[in-house]
C-alpha cells in the first residue's frame, strides 16, 4: 500500500509564532489539475492588529541592533533559503510557475537577500552628511528608521516578490507586517520558516496571507504604522490607502508590480523610502588661541 | 540684553535700570498702498477685483490692502510658471540658473534691512529676530541652493536626478521671508518653477520679494507669487497641471493636502506641527540651559514649529530650574516689535491670540499652575505675556497640543527611560532638545527621541546647510542641505 503523505498546514507568521488566523476563515488553493494545495488562512483585522503590536515591540530592539549584526542576520536568511532551495522550486512549480523560471526565481531571492545584506552597514555614510553650518556647531544628519511598516507584496512573484519587499525594510532596521500574494501564497508561508530559522528577532518579520481586498484599508488607516509600501496597480486601492494614510501623515510609497522582476528594483534608495533623516547639533566651544592644532 | 527690574534675582541690585525706547527707523522703506498678484513676470489686478487687508498686529493699524487670488487667477499662475518652465527655466544650463540664484541672494542682502523692518511690521516679530535671523538666514539659504544649482548630480550615488516642473508652495506666517526662501531657492535650484502663496497675514515681504525678483531679471513666470486666503491654497494643490506639493503650516491642513493628493501623481512634502520635548538633565549646565528654555519657547512669540514647548526638569534640579526660569522671564521685554531692545514682539494676528488665551484657559481648568511674567502689555495690539504651566501632566491638552504661543509647560522625571517614554508619546516629532554635560547621555538621547531635528546643548539654531523636517505627523520630507534637493527631483 502506497504511503499517504502528510500534507502542511499553512498558517500565518506573527511575532515569531505560527498561529492560525484568529478569524477561523480560509481560501482553498487549487493547482493547476484543480487539486486542493492548501486551505489558506485568509487573515482578519484582528490578525493584522496583531500583528502590528508585535512589530511595534520589536522595533527598539531590532533598530538598536548595529549594521554589521542586521547584515549577519540577512545574511543567515540567505543561507537558510539557500539550503533549502528545492522546496522553494517545487513550490513555485506547484503554483503553476514553469521550472526554469521557479530556479531563477529563488536564486534571485537568495542573491537579492545577500546584496540587501552588505548594504545594512553602508547605507549610512552615502546618505547621511555632516552638515557645515556657519555657526560654531558640529552638525550631522543620519538615516534613522521610520518604525514599522506595513507592506503588500506583489502579486505575481510569490517569492521573489516577498523578498524584494521585506529585505530593504529590515536592512534599514524597521519592523514590518507582509501581506503575500493572495494567489500564490505558499511560498511566503514557508518564508516565515526561513525567517524563523535565521536569527531574525520575533516581531521584525510578520507575514500575513489573505485578501488585499479586504486587508488593504485596515493596512492604511492602522495609527500606529509609520510606512506603507505598495506593490500593485489597482487604483482604487492606491487612491483609497492614499486617502487613509493621511490620517496619521504615513508615508507611502507605490511600485509597479513588475519591477520586483527587475534588477534595479533594488538598490539603497529602496532602504531610503523607508528611512528619517534626523539631524543633530551640538556647540563646539571656541576657547583658546585661534588655529589652535593647526 | 537684560532689564533686572522686579527680578527676585537681582533684587540685591540697589538701582532698576531701564531701558530707553530705540526704534528701529521705518523712514527708509517703501511700500505700496495696494498690492497685486505677481504673475508671470508682472503686478497684475486679481481677476474678481478682490482685496483683503493686512495690518501691524502691533498697532492694529492697516498697512495696506492685498489682492486675493481665486480660481482662474491660481491658473493663470500656474500657465505661466508651466510656459516658463518649459520654454526657458528647464532648458537653461545649470550654472546659468545659479547665477540668477546667486543674485536673488545678493540683493537680499542688500536691501536686508527694509525686509526686516517690513517683516517685524507686518508679522509682529522683534526687529532684533528679523535683522539678525530671519533675513540673513533667508539670504544665505539662496545663497546656498544657488551653488547646488549645477552640481545635482554629485548629490544623488548611481542617479540621475531631473526636475520635476511647476511646483505649488504653500507657506506659513511665523517666518513669512525665510519660509519663501526655504521653499524658493531649493525650487528653482533642481530646475522647478514656482507658484507661491505667502499666508493671508503675512504677505508683504514676500510680495516685496516679488518686487526683487522682478528687478533681479529672473525670466518672467519662473517665480509667481499670488496672496490670498486657505481658498487660493486649495486652488494650487488642488491644480492638475502642478507636479509638485510643498506646504508648511499645521497638521490639520496637512493631512486635508495629503488626503487631496491621493491617487494624484503630485509629489507632497509637508512640514508640519510640533510640541518638542525640551530636557533638562541634572547634570546640564543650568544656566545655559535656562537660557535655552527660553529661546526655545520665546523665540518669535512662540510661533514656531519646533518650539521647546514641553519642559522636562529632571527632579533634583527643578525648584532652581523653575525658580531662575521666574526669574528669567521678568526680564524679557515685550512690546513695540520695532524696538531693538523687544524680546518678544506682537502676536501674528488677533485669531491667533485667541487661540493662545483659550489654551491659557484650557490649561488653567486642567489644573495645571499657571505663572505670567509680570510686565505690562501695551495698550494696542495684540501681545501676550510670557506664561509658564508647572505640574501639567502627559494627558493635559496643553502638553499634547500645539499651542503656538510663548506658553510654557513643565513636567518633571526622574529617569532617563522615563523622559525617554514621555518626550516620545505624542503623534508629533519635529524636534527636540537636551542638556546634559555628559556626552554619552546626550547621544543616547539624540539617537532614541523621534525627531527631525534635535538640539542638543543648544535649541532653534538653523542654517541652510542643515536638514530641518519631521517624524511622524510633524511631516515629511527635508528642507535645507543636501536632503532638501530630493523632493524637487525625479530619477
Amino acid at each position: 500500500m502506497a504511503r499517504l503523505d502528510i500534507l502542511k498546514t499553512y498558517k500565518i507568521y506573527i511575532g515569531g509564532q505560527f498561529p492560525r488566523t484568529e478569524s477561523g476563515r480560509y481560501y482553498p488553493l487549487k493547482g493547476k489539475d484543480k487539486t486542493i494545495l492548501a486551505n489558506v488562512c485568509l487573515s482578519s483585522r484582528k490578525d493584522f492588529r496583531n500583528a502590528v503590536v508585535a512589530a511595534r515591540s520589536a522595533v527598539a530592539g531590532w533598530s538598536s541592533r548595529s549594521g554589521f549584526n542586521r547584515g549577519q542576520i540577512l545574511y543567515r536568511i540567505a543561507e537558510m533559503l539557500e539550503g533549502r532551495k528545492k522546496q522553494f522550486i517545487s513550490e513555485l512549480i506547484l503554483q503553476g510557475v514553469a521550472a526554469p523560471a521557479a530556479e531563477t526565481e529563488v536564486n534571485l531571492s537568495i542573491d537579492r537577500l545577500v546584496y540587501y545584506a552588505g548594504w545594512c552597514d553602508k547605507y549610512q555614510a552615502l546618505f547621511g552628511t555632516i552638515n557645515p553650518v556657519a555657526s560654531s556647531h558640529f552638525n550631522f544628519s543620519v538615516p534613522e528608521p521610520m518604525g514599522v511598516v506595513a507592506a503588500i507584496a506583489p502579486e505575481d512573484q510569490s517569492l521573489l516578490g516577498m523578498v524584494t519587499v521585506i529585505a530593504p525594510i529590515i536592512a534599514g532596521g524597521n519592523t514590518c507586517i507582509v501581506l503575500a500574494s493572495e494567489s500564490k501564497p505558499l511560498c511566503a508561508v514557508t518564508f516565515a520558516e526561513v525567517i524563523h530559522s535565521s536569527d531574525v528577532p520575533a516581531g521584525v518579520v510578520n507575514i500575513l496571507t489573505g485578501s488585499s481586498a479586504e486587508l488593504h484599508s485596515h493596512f492604511a488607516s492602522h495609527m500606529d504604522i509609520n510606512a506603507l509600501v505598495y506593490y500593485g496597480n489597482n487604483a482604487a486601492q492606491i487612491k483609497l490607502m492614499q486617502e487613509q494614510a493621511s490620517t496619521s501623515v504615513k508615508r507611502m510609497f507605490v511600485h509597479a508590480p513588475a519591477t520586483a522582476k527587475d534588477p534595479k528594483a533594488q538598490g539603497p534608495y529602496q532602504i531610503m523610502d523607508v528611512q528619517e533623516i534626523k539631524t543633530t547639533w551640538h556647540p563646539i566651544e571656541q576657547i583658546g588661541p585661534g588655529k589652535a592644532g593647526y | 540684553m537684560k532689564k533686572t527690574n522686579g527680578s527676585p534675582e537681582a533684587s540685591t541690585l540697589s538701582t532698576a535700570w531701564d531701558y530707553t525706547p530705540s526704534p528701529e527707523s521705518t523712514e527708509h522703506i517703501h511700500l505700496e498702498k495696494q498690492y497685486e498678484l505677481f504673475i508671470d513676470g508682472k503686478f497684475v489686478k486679481p481677476g474678481a477685483g478682490k482685496y483683503f487687508d493686512t495690518i501691524n498686529p502691533a498697532t492694529e493699524q492697516k498697512i495696506a490692502s492685498v489682492a486675493e487670488a481665486d480660481e482662474k487667477d491660481v491658473n493663470k499662475a500656474v500657465q505661466a510658471a508651466r510656459k516658463a518652465y518649459d520654454k526657458v527655466w528647464s532648458r537653461m544650463p545649470a550654472a546659468e540658473r545659479a547665477k540668477y540664484i546667486y543674485r536673488i541672494a545678493r540683493m537680499i542682502q542688500e536691501r536686508s534691512r527694509e525686509f526686516a523692518v517690513i517683516e517685524s511690521m507686518d508679522g509682529g516679530k522683534p526687529i532684533r529676530e528679523s535683522r539678525d535671523i530671519d533675513v540673513p538666514l533667508a539670504a544665505n539659504h539662496f545663497f546656498y541652493y544657488a551653488g547646488w544649482a549645477d552640481k545635482l548630480e554629485y548629490a544623488f550615488p548611481n542617479r540621475k536626478p531631473n526636475s520635476l516642473g511647476v511646483a505649488g508652495q504653500i507657506i506659513p506666517w511665523n517666518f513669512p521671508l525665510l519660509m519663501a526662501a526655504w521653499k524658493i531657492a531649493p525650487a528653482l535650484a533642481t530646475g522647478n518653477t514656482v507658484v507661491l502663496k505667502p499666508a493671508e497675514t503675512t504677505p508683504l515681504t514676500a510680495l516685496k520679494l516679488a518686487e526683487l525678483i522682478r528687478d533681479s531679471g529672473l525670466p518672467d513666470g519662473v517665480v509667481n507669487i499670488i496672496t490670498g486666503a486657505g481658498k487660493t491654497g486649495a486652488a494650487i494643490v488642488g491644480h492638475p497641471d502642478i507636479n509638485k506639493i510643498a506646504f508648511t503650516g499645521s497638521t490639520d491642513v496637512g493631512k486635508l493636502i495629503q488626503k487631496t493628493l491621493a491617487g494624484t501623481s503630485k509629489k507632497l512634502t509637508l512640514e508640519l506641527g510640533g510640541k518638542a520635548a525640551n530636557i533638562i538633565f541634572e547634570d546640564a549646565p543650568i544656566d545655559q540651559a535656562v537660557e535655552g528654555i527660553i529661546n526655545g519657547i520665546f523665540f518669535n512669540q512662540g510661533h514656531v514649529c519646533c518650539a521647546g514647548s514641553r519642559l522636562f526638569v529632571q527632579e533634583g534640579i527643578a525648584d532652581t530650574v523653575i525658580r531662575k526660569l521666574k526669574a528669567r522671564m521678568e526680564s524679557l521685554i515685550v512690546g513695540d516689535p520695532l524696538d531693538k531692545n523687544t524680546d518678544i514682539g506682537a502676536i501674528n494676528s488677533k485669531g491667533q491670540l485667541e487661540t493662545i488665551n483659550r489654551y491659557i484657559e484650557i490649561g488653567k481648568n486642567e489644573g495645571a499652575e499657571i505663572h505670567q511674567s509680570s510686565c505690562t502689555l501695551p495698550g494696542k495690539g495684540y501681545f501676550c505675556k510670557p506664561t509658564l504651566f508647572l505640574n501639567a501632566s502627559q494627558s493635559h491638552r496643553i502638553v499634547q497640543e500645539e499651542i503656538f504661543g510663548p506658553v510654557l509647560t513643565i513636567q518633571t522625571f526622574r529617569t532617563v527611560e522615563e523622559v525617554i517614554e514621555k518626550a516620545n508619546n505624542i503623534p508629533y516629532g519635529l524636534s527636540a532638545g537636551v542638556w546634559t554635560d555628559k556626552g554619552s547621555k546626550i547621544f543616547n538621547l539624540t539617537s532614541r527621541l523621534r525627531a527631525g531635528v534635535i538640539w542638543a546643548n543648544t535649541y532653534n539654531k538653523f542654517d541652510p546647510t542643515s536638514p530641518f523636517g519631521g517624524y511622524k505627523e510633524s511631516g515629511f520630507g527635508r528642507e535645507g542641505g543636501l536632503h532638501g534637493l530630493q523632493p524637487y527631483l525625479k530619477f
